[in-house]
């Protein structure tokens, strides 16, 4: 009968109502765990706003996704302006507000300047992004680092030409080195004379140009490199300069075999690829990227999407999201919020359901993880896209490029 | 060889926009005396408005050119009448930070409505190059040296044969004099800095065709244009001119022949030289 | 002069300045690391503003390039120390050296051939410019890749060799700063002092008076480089990495130059007020624009401001102060 409710169903209703009332109480006192303060640091206005905002971007899609995977973490924000100084004082800021960990913060300066300020407060530094390898030379012991450092990005980045050459078959016999003078650029330039012999390089260095990172027009600079006659140019830029640079190389009918930009930004940045269109195609960037193989990607990726339509899913995400992660596993493990227990947690981190190319996130006793690895990215259809390793890639490499001319 | 020959040519078109450029600073400074910090910004200023023109209506920076120089020489003169004008009998310190929280006003406007990122604008003819007797020749880089120097031609015309451009030089020249001869000094001077503000929106436009604009390059254009101005000569406009096409020059050659990224070395210390050996100038009148 | 002025006004004044100095004496004490280490850089600002001062408030020089005495005193002192080992306070006394002979070389240089005004103004860019773009290719110094300083995390503060808290170099720089105060103070009492403000009222009346022109002016020019050599080798031990874009570079130069112009120039507290009141500004601006998430709203309004203070109060917030405080005719 409908409307009397028999014995055997108020018992199983009874029981369910039990159960619900059970594991209610045990979800509130679950939810009693406070979350995680992490105070976030990124340069979201200055010079580097398009590059800090990006970052920004990761850490925010990071909560929510994170709250799905049994984490719990609350983000304090600040911005670093894009100023060491300004970096340092709004560390102090956060942590003076409760941070229990901080993340951050893309620059090398201003990632140094923040890193000294956890140090001396002993408050764990998770950073995103950083590539001077001294960061992780000062004995710090709250200090760790998830991204390669610059000997290892050009490394990784020259090992990845080697293996292009054997992929396709082609192989250039000179090279010419165009690149800004900046941290990037001296890495590079310093890596580069060394690597080539110790790595077998089977192309020669014919003329290297360095020039000034505010430099508004490049023709003089192509002009030079073109001038050097080699099979392969090797660009280290950041966004507006390598836009500038694929530009005067269309103009001044400069065709190499092909462009690889190795361990810099730029040549997977969005705005470069609108900027130069048909021209931007085929050109290679050696750079840590998203692994297309991991689910965890493809979740961010879906989420991304979502809240952010407009920008891009590019490495700042990637290594935002991942320093939340872990700063996230390492207090899920601790248990508590001290610092003591979160550094040892840190310590110990082994995660393998990660973002980024690499082997599972772990950390040397200097803080460094040596488990990333680099990606070969090929712009394709106005996207970049892993083309090496072969284990992770999403397309075959074309080189030798096809001429300017003959874009579509 | 031929590299050479591209790269000095090329150094020579860039040198005519640079020109017309610092031409604006020079006549400001030659007549009123007042060290315009905020050129660079009011160059960018015209720059975002020549690009919002050029994406939204499809506007050819070449033809915008004469309407930014007309919209700045209203700003200009405004801008001076209204603010400067208070200024010119004060300490250098103060000039100086008056124009430089003008310029940092312009520069964060500009930040404020467009963002950090640098912008570039569109014309068909953007990679078209012509090939003269095997030297390259950039079609926009020639085509924005041509109305740079149609500009600095109509200049001259101007300061030569109108009446207020005469004035103006007698200004420059002697200033109680016009004020006696009944010359109304305030109004021209008004005028002048609205010249200034007019050929800075014309290279403005020019400029645009060349490099992408981004709010952080007014500091160094500012910069530029008094190198500029200083080696060519404060108060002669072909010096201004001639300044402009060295420093285009001697840029791209210290470039090619040493290394590039010590290009602006060589240019600050041209500057000191000169100003050290001969601070009039190559074609200025004595200080 | 001592006697013009009424001995309640010097007293009010004397009394005003040890109330300011009590205040800092403690202040570490209560507030916590952000508070001591955005003073640190209020300090920074006043202490390298009164050595600008000195050379613009009193002697009438405008240096628009004087980030590059802070580069020399920072690289030269950091470089000897990654380098060789040597100790702190020795390797800045090198960086004064090189600042001050830099500071003498472009003084003399320009007044022998008579540069001045704006045009010595655009010659102290040239400089700064110059030196920055060099030390980018110094690879002795790093080169853009910047010079990073070895830290050693101590449990305690070591004066010695520099390493500790920012209350240590707080304290440091209150000293500077207050040191700067009383020798800017005692200058101005003496020869030196009055033929500084002879100079800059009017120079040819001054070389008429017979005053040696010449050889006052590049004085100034030294004492004030030599001065902020030192707070740039503070500032390499504090921060621990060098960059030539930011030690040398033009905002730097700006920076240094607005605080003692808001603040006052040509009086003794002048730069003082004008670092604190900019820094709070500034602050409170990153908050705001934090909030509102508008790229480039922060440096708006610190430009209308600017603007604001320069239009309305051209002499300077602490000539109002002083009238609003009542200690208009003290020495301060």
């Amino acid at each position: 009968m409908a409307d009397r409710l028999n014995r055997r169903e108020f018992g199983l209703g009874a029981g369910a109502t039990g159960a619900l009332v059970m594991t209610g109480g045990r979800c509130r006192a679950q939810a009693q765990v406070p979350p995680l303060k992490l105070g976030v640091l990124a340069p979201r206005s200055g010079f580097e706003a398009l590059i800090g905002q990006g970052c920004q971007r990761g850490f925010e899609v990071a909560v929510p996704l994170l709250r799905d995977m049994g984490y719990a973490i609350e983000l304090m924000s600040a911005d670093t302006e894009s100023k060491p100084d300004v970096a340092r004082v709004q560390a102090e800021k956060l942590i003076a507000e409760g941070a229990h960990m901080l993340c951050g913060a893309w620059d090398s300066g201003q990632t140094a300047a923040v890193a000294q300020v956890s140090e001396q407060h002993g408050v764990p530094l998770v950073i995103n992004i950083a590539a001077d390898p001294k960061i992780t030379e000062q004995g710090y012991k709250f200090v760790f680092r998830n991204f390669p450092n610059a000997p290892m990005l050009m490394t990784g980045a020259l090992s990845l030409l080697k293996d292009l050459f054997e992929v396709t078959g082609t192989t250039p016999q000179t090279a010419v080195l165009m690149a800004v003078n900046d941290t990037f650029g001296q890495a590079a330039q310093n890596a580069i004379n060394v690597l080539l012999p110790k790595l077998g390089m089977p192309f020669r260095l014919v003329d290297t140009i360095t020039y000034d990172p505010q430099a508004k027009d490049l023709s003089v600079e192509v002009a030079k490199a073109k001038a050097a006659r080699a099979d392969l140019h090797i660009g280290v830029t950041r966004l507006n300069d390598g836009i500038l640079m694929v530009r005067e190389m269309v103009k001044q009918r400069y065709e190499p075999m092909g462009i690889v930009s190795p361990g810099s930004p730029g040549f997977y940045e969005r705005p470069l690829i609108k900027a130069l269109g048909k021209y931007a195609e085929y050109c290679f960037s050696n750079n840590p990227w998203m692994d297309p193989n991991q689910a965890l990607t493809k979740t961010i990726d879906a989420a991304f999407a979502k809240t952010f339509p407009d920008d891009p899913f590019d490495i700042n995400v990637g290594f935002s999201f991942e320093a939340a992660l872990i700063a996230a596993d390492a207090y899920k493990r601790a248990g508590s919020t001290n610092a003591q227990a979160l550094v040892e947690a840190l310590r110990a981190t082994d995660i393998a359901n990660r973002v980024m190319i690499g082997g599972p996130i772990r950390f040397d006793e200097k803080g460094q993880n040596v488990g990333n690895r680099l990606a070969s990215l090929q712009i394709r259809n106005g996207k970049p896209t892993v083309v090496l390793p072969p284990t992770n890639a999403e397309a075959k490499p074309v080189f030798p490029m096809p001429g300017w001319s003959q874009r579509m | 060889m031929l590299t050479f020959v591209n790269i000095v040519v090329a150094g020579l078109l860039t040198g005519c926009v640079y020109g017309l450029m610092a031409l604006g600073l020079s006549v400001i400074f030659g007549v009123i005396r007042i060290i315009n910090f905020a050129h660079g910004a009011m160059m960018v200023v015209a720059m975002y408005f020549v690009l919002v023109a050029n994406q939204k209506f499809g506007l050819d920076p070449l033809v915008a050119m004469p309407l930014i120089a007309a919209a700045l020489f209203l700003a200009g003169y405004a801008l001076q009448r209204g603010v400067i004008n208070r200024y010119i009998a004060r300490p250098e310190h103060e000039q100086f930070l008056l124009l430089l929280a003008v310029s940092i006003i312009l520069t964060s406007s500009t930040l404020i409505a467009f963002g950090p990122d640098a912008r570039s604008v569109h014309v068909d003819y953007a990679y078209d190059s012509y090939e003269i007797g095997g030297v390259l020749v950039d079609k926009v880089r020639a085509l924005a040296a041509l109305g740079a120097i149609s500009g600095v031609a109509a200049l001259w015309a101007f300061f030569r044969f109108t009446r207020t451009g005469k004035s103006i030089r007698a200004c420059a020249d002697n200033h109680v004099g016009a004020e006696v001869v009944g010359l109304n000094v305030k109004q021209l001077y008004a005028v002048t800095f609205g010249i200034g503000a007019t050929c800075v929106g014309a290279s403005g436009a020019l400029l645009l065709l060349l490099v992408d604009v981004q709010p952080y390059i007014a500091d160094d254009y500012t910069l530029l244009a008094f190198i500029i101005v200083i080696i060519g000569g404060l108060g002669s406009m072909p010096g201004a001119l001639l300044g402009g096409l060295l420093v285009g020059v001697s840029e791209a050659v210290s470039g090619f022949v040493i290394m590039p990224s010590l290009k602006s070395m060589f240019s600050f210390g041209l500057l000191i030289i000169v100003l050290l050996v001969r601070p009039q100038g190559l074609l200025g009148r004595h200080v | 002069m001592n006697l013009l002025i009424s001995s309640t006004m010097q007293r009010r004044s004397a009394m005003a300045l040890a109330f300011f100095v009590a205040v800092m004496l403690v202040l570490p004490l209560f507030a916590g690391n952000y508070v001591v280490s955005m003073l640190v850089v209020v300090l920074f600002s006043a202490y390298v503003g009164q050595a600008w001062n000195l050379m613009m408030g009193y002697a009438g020089q405008l240096s628009l390039g004087h980030a590059l005495y802070v580069g020399l005193g920072a690289y030269i002192s950091g470089a000897l120390f990654v380098h060789y080992g040597l100790p702190p306070w020795i390797g800045m006394l090198a960086g004064m050296a090189a600042a001050g002979l830099a500071g003498v070389v472009i003084a003399a240089l320009s007044f022998r051939f008579g540069v001045t005004g704006v045009y010595f103004a655009l010659l102290t860019i040239a400089f700064a410019e110059f030196t920055r773009i060099a030390f980018n290719h110094f690879a002795w110094v790093g080169g853009s890749s910047g010079l990073y300083l070895p830290v050693v995390t101590l449990t305690r503060d070591d004066i010695v060799h520099l390493r500790g808290s920012p209350t240590m170099f707080y304290y440091v720089l209150l000293a500077l700063t207050l040191a700067a105060l009383a020798l800017s103070h005692l200058l101005l009492g003496r020869r030196v002092g009055f033929y500084w403000r002879a100079i800059r009222e009017d120079q040819e009346a001054a070389q008429a008076a017979g005053i040696d022109v010449f050889r006052y002016k590049v004085a100034a020019v030294a004492l004030s480089a030599t001065m902020t050599a030192i707070a740039g080798a503070l500032m390499a031990f504090y921060d621990n990495n060098l960059y030539p874009d930011t030690a040398f570079g033009i905002s730097r130069s700006i920076d240094i130059i607005t605080a003692p112009i808001i603040g006052g120039l040509g009086t003794l507290f002048g730069p003082i007020l004008g670092a604190f009141v900019l820094t709070m500004l500034s602050e409170t601006m990153t908050s705001l624009s934090a909030n509102l998430g508008v790229n480039g709203l922060k440096q708006w309004i610190y430009g209308a401001t600017l603007l604001v203070i320069v239009m309305l109060q051209p002499a300077g917030l602490w000539p109002w102060l002083k009238t609003l405080l009542r200690l208009d005719e003290g020495k301060l």
